[in-house]
């Protein structure tokens, strides 16, 4: 297992390459400039020197270098000087700079982090913990109201863009009750009751919007893998040995249809850092999806390189930790 | 007797309220709302508007405009003119006078050296600075005391208020910036965000591109002022949501740009919670007709002054073109209160727009008609009209964007019902205001009959925008597509006329001189103004103060804001 993790792991560099350069590609292939949203009065040649002052006038694989060394030696030798207090070298390291706010990519995403885990991470467990006994029941009560009901609403919170639920959650509960706020303050420190409970008050229309979204997923793949175990040969068996239902289900069959629904699980986790573009964007929760959108409209091309690319680091991250999770868990898959 | 009782108790009250503004902070928090969110606070890197508006909060100029475009000193004791001596009787030179009190945020004075070094860090050229316009033709700037700026230029300018003038080149602070010149620019994270300024707000906390905290500067030079204690300049999500926070839910007490449908935004302000408020400043959403042949037949010389358009030289069919369009119901579908009809080039200040052009102002059919039919445009069979082989057929281009789109269809319409066949176009904005030379689809290269979209100046003085329609700023392969004259408008006249109005001095002679340009050009066929657009944004009930200017920041008066209790 070890011995396939480091494989995956080394294995993971050059794909990991690739991407970024991909990425880098494509970024630069569009159509995108970082004057076009300062006012028309700018003339031209004055933003041809921004351009050039961003750098921009160097050729395509210099500017791709440039990043990368920033990236991957820069900006690790700089965190390990913070953390150390030790200094390599005498002069100050180039670190990526975004173009917009021209302060460093990697201290806006540190910046932004807390909110998106908060929001869409609680989104994330909430619809985790709705989702597993929907699916539970809705399995073991196959065709009952009750599953009927949760097709239902698993079906309308899969399909409802959450642009949409948002703004009726909006509607409803800020404008017409006043009761929840609708704009996210992410000065808000909690420091005692009165402060968790305003936190808990603005996150509470965000996490439910996208926990509908991500339980209605989860749900199904819970229904569905608890469906398939149902009718395997060890269910008639556990329950010819005279087991409660409550421990056939829950104990034998539970488990094993646990197997397939923590990969899902586990492949969604990076979903959770790429923020929830919509949904920030909506209750202004301006966590990493709303820096994202901001950067892409901005041309803000080594905000979005560098993010994209933390993306799919993550993504490649998280499939490495989904097949050894599932080597775990299920003792008929080996690796070796 | 009782209800005197009771109007001098109010009046005492009103008064008493008054008297409790008259105190720095007293107020509490200000909550402002841009939906655009800030990126940087100094307008000199910045990367649109909500950035030199949130640095208005902290760093002032000489002077401000005020809403009706009138300056107004902040940094200045006054304003230098030539009655006064602040300006040379060549017109070469300007002096401007600290006032002798002011004090940075952390207490230092202001002095000559700051202003000169706000001057060299723009004009460095390897710092990328947005503002250098603002000080083109500056051959130096020098102290003459330590509280006297004298702002020499190369050539002379009757209308000197451009450096250190205006939200856009303020004046920042020569020790914080000092290792912040050149390539080093970008890199000052610090100075860039939390930049020591002399205006009633000083940041505190700074979250690019989501919030910015400020609270007030103790060291203000008005010990009353600021009334509010605190500003939170928050931002994201979009304009409609923003507008909701303060007409319906009332969270914010300001909105920024409330860019939204009118029917929609009037909905919201029936909440009762908060008002529309506008200003008009020189934005206008205009045609532009080509004067030169965009046919794809002709190659590298399309939209170039060696073919002039075939039909849409003459004012006649550009006259009949306008006459069609019927700009009320532009306004209606998509400005409400952000919009008004226009004929005009420079349609603000009020003391240059020109009183002289209004006969486009209502629609009317059988006049555009009538003026076709006696330039020889004779109506065919298919409904649309041609002269000697001709079709009177328009491409008709414009940025991809809601409300242009729409105008566009509306006016496909009204054209179409005089006989002129339209073909619709929409470009990415990125693209098309994006002045790319290898690109086919900038609005530089035209390479359509008309094209839409808006334009203005910045401050009041309309010299330089007039002068970007001059025959040798048309562009072409040879200037690689760059210069302001889309139109590719040239009339020997009108560029005698504007090289007079730049030896022209004194602000009534040069609103004349505006006039007459302005005349000249929407007389003509290059040009068919459309809507006088405005700035709206949305305050709540209880925010008082609150002056809409168009001519510099929004938020240029935010030391005058208070609470209404």
């Amino acid at each position: 297992m070890l011995a396939y993790a480091v494989r995956r792991l080394l294995f993971a560099i050059p794909t990991l390459l690739v991407i970024s350069f991909i990425i880098f590609l494509i970024l630069d292939l569009a159509p995108s400039d970082p004057t076009a949203n300062l006012p028309l009065t700018i003339p031209q040649d004055v933003r041809q020197q921004i351009r050039l002052s961003l750098g921009l006038g160097e050729p395509m694989h210099v500017r791709y270098l440039k990043w990368l060394y920033q990236f991957a030696v820069n900006e690790p030798m700089h965190a390990l000087e913070q953390l150390t207090g030790h200094h390599f070298s005498a002069t100050p390291r180039v670190r990526v700079l975004s173009w917009q706010t021209r302060s460093p990519v990697v201290d806006l995403i540190l910046q932004r982090l807390p909110q998106t885990l908060w929001v869409v991470g609680l989104s994330y467990v909430v619809g985790i913990l709705i989702a597993i006994p929907i699916g539970i029941v809705s399995a073991v009560r196959q065709y009952s109201w009750f599953d009927q009901i949760g097709t239902f609403v698993s079906m309308v919170g899969y399909s409802v863009p959450t642009f949409f639920t948002g703004l009726l959650m909006i509607m409803l509960f800020s404008v017409h009750l006043g009761w929840l706020p609708s704009i996210y303050d992410t000065n808000l420190r909690v420091t005692d009751v009165a402060s968790f409970w305003a936190q808990v008050k603005q996150m509470i229309m965000p996490v439910m919007v996208l926990a509908l979204f991500n339980a209605a997923q989860i749900s199904r793949y819970m229904r569905a893998s608890m469906l398939e175990n149902l009718t395997q040969d060890y269910v008639r068996t556990a329950r010819a040995k005279g087991m409660r239902e409550w421990v056939v289900v829950m104990v034998h069959v539970l488990r094993n249809s646990l197997i397939p629904v923590v990969t899902v699980i586990a492949l969604g986790v990076p979903q959770i850092f790429g923020g929830a573009i919509i949904t920030e964007q909506i209750f202004r929760v301006n966590g990493l999806g709303q820096l994202l959108i901001t950067g892409i409209q901005g041309a803000d091309i080594p905000l979005v390189q560098t993010l994209t690319f933390l993306f799919a680091a993550l993504i490649v991250l998280f499939n490495l930790i989904a097949d050894l999770l599932y080597g775990m868990l299920d003792p008929r898959i080996r690796y070796d | 007797m009782r209800l005197r009782h009771i109007l001098t108790g109010a009046s005492a009250a009103a008064l008493m309220a008054s008297a409790a503004h008259a105190e720095r902070g007293a107020d509490g928090q200000v909550n402002v709302l841009y939906y655009q969110a800030i990126s940087i606070m100094t307008p000199y890197l910045s990367s649109g508007t909500k950035d030199i508006d949130g640095a208005a909060l902290v760093l002032e100029p000489f002077a401000r405009f005020d809403p009706d475009g009138h300056l107004v000193p902040y940094i200045a004791q006054e304003i230098p003119t030539l009655e006064n001596g602040g300006i040379s009787e060549d017109l070469k030179s300007i002096t401007w006078k600290i006032k002798p009190d002011i004090l940075w945020s952390d207490g230092t004075p202001v002095t000559a050296a700051d202003a000169i070094f706000s001057w060299k860090y723009c004009t460095d050229p390897e710092g990328g600075c947005a503002q250098a316009p603002y000080y083109d033709d500056v051959t130096d700037v020098e102290a003459i005391d330590d509280k006297t700026v004298k702002v020499t230029f190369s050539v002379p300018k009757p209308y000197p208020y451009t450096a250190f003038v205006g939200a856009q080149s303020p004046i920042i602070q020569a020790k914080q910036f000092a290792d912040c010149l050149g390539a080093n620019a970008p890199s000052c994270t610090e100075a860039n965000t939390m930049p020591i300024g002399t205006g009633p707000f000083r940041v505190t906390d700074f979250k690019a591109n989501d919030v910015v905290t400020l609270e007030a500067n103790p060291n203000y030079r008005d010990p009353a002022k600021p009334a509010f204690a605190t500003l939170v300049l928050k931002g994201g999500g979009d304009a409609a949501s923003a507008a909701r926070a303060v007409l319906e839910t009332g969270e914010f007490d300001y909105a920024w740009n409330a860019q939204v449908e009118p029917e929609i935004l009037a909905q919201m302000a029936a909440a009762g919670k908060g008002e529309i408020i506008s200003a008009f400043g020189t934005l206008l959403e205009r045609l532009h007709v080509n004067q030169t042949d965009p046919a794809p037949a002709l190659g590298e010389e399309r939209s170039t002054v060696k073919h002039p358009h075939p039909f849409l030289t003459d004012p006649d069919v550009t006259k009949a073109l306008s006459l069609a369009i019927d700009r009320e119901i532009l306004v209606e579908t998509g400005y409400g209160e952000a919009g008004r009809p226009t004929c005009n080039l420079v349609p603000a200040p009020e003391y240059q727009n020109s009183p002289n052009n209004d006969w486009c102002l209502k629609q009317d059919l059988d006049q555009a008609n009538k003026l076709l039919d006696d330039a020889g445009w004779a109506m065919g069979a298919d409904g649309v009209r041609a002269k000697d082989g001709q079709r009177l057929s328009i491409l008709y281009q414009t940025s991809v964007n809601s409300v242009r789109q729409a105008a566009q269809a509306l006016i496909k319409q009204w054209w179409n019902e005089i006989g002129v066949e339209v073909e619709l176009r929409q470009i990415d904005p990125a693209v098309f205001f994006g002045g790319d030379p290898g690109s086919p689809d900038t609005l530089q290269k035209f390479y359509a009959d008309v094209e839409m979209y808006a334009d203005n100046f910045e401050g009041t003085d309309a010299e330089r925008y007039l002068g970007q329609w001059v025959c040798g700023e048309i562009p072409s392969p040879e200037t690689a597509w760059q210069g302001g004259n889309t139109s590719r408008f040239c009339d020997p006249a009108y560029d005698a006329a504007r090289a007079e109005m730049s030896t022209t001095t004194g602000d009534e002679d040069r609103a004349k001189m505006t006039i007459r340009l302005n005349d000249m050009i929407v007389n003509s066929a290059a040009i068919i103004p459309l809507i006088h657009r405005g700035r709206v944004s949305t305050k709540s009930k209880t925010l008082g103060g609150v002056e809409m200017n168009a001519f510099d920041s929004e938020l240029w008066n935010v030391a005058d804001w208070y609470r209404i209790k």
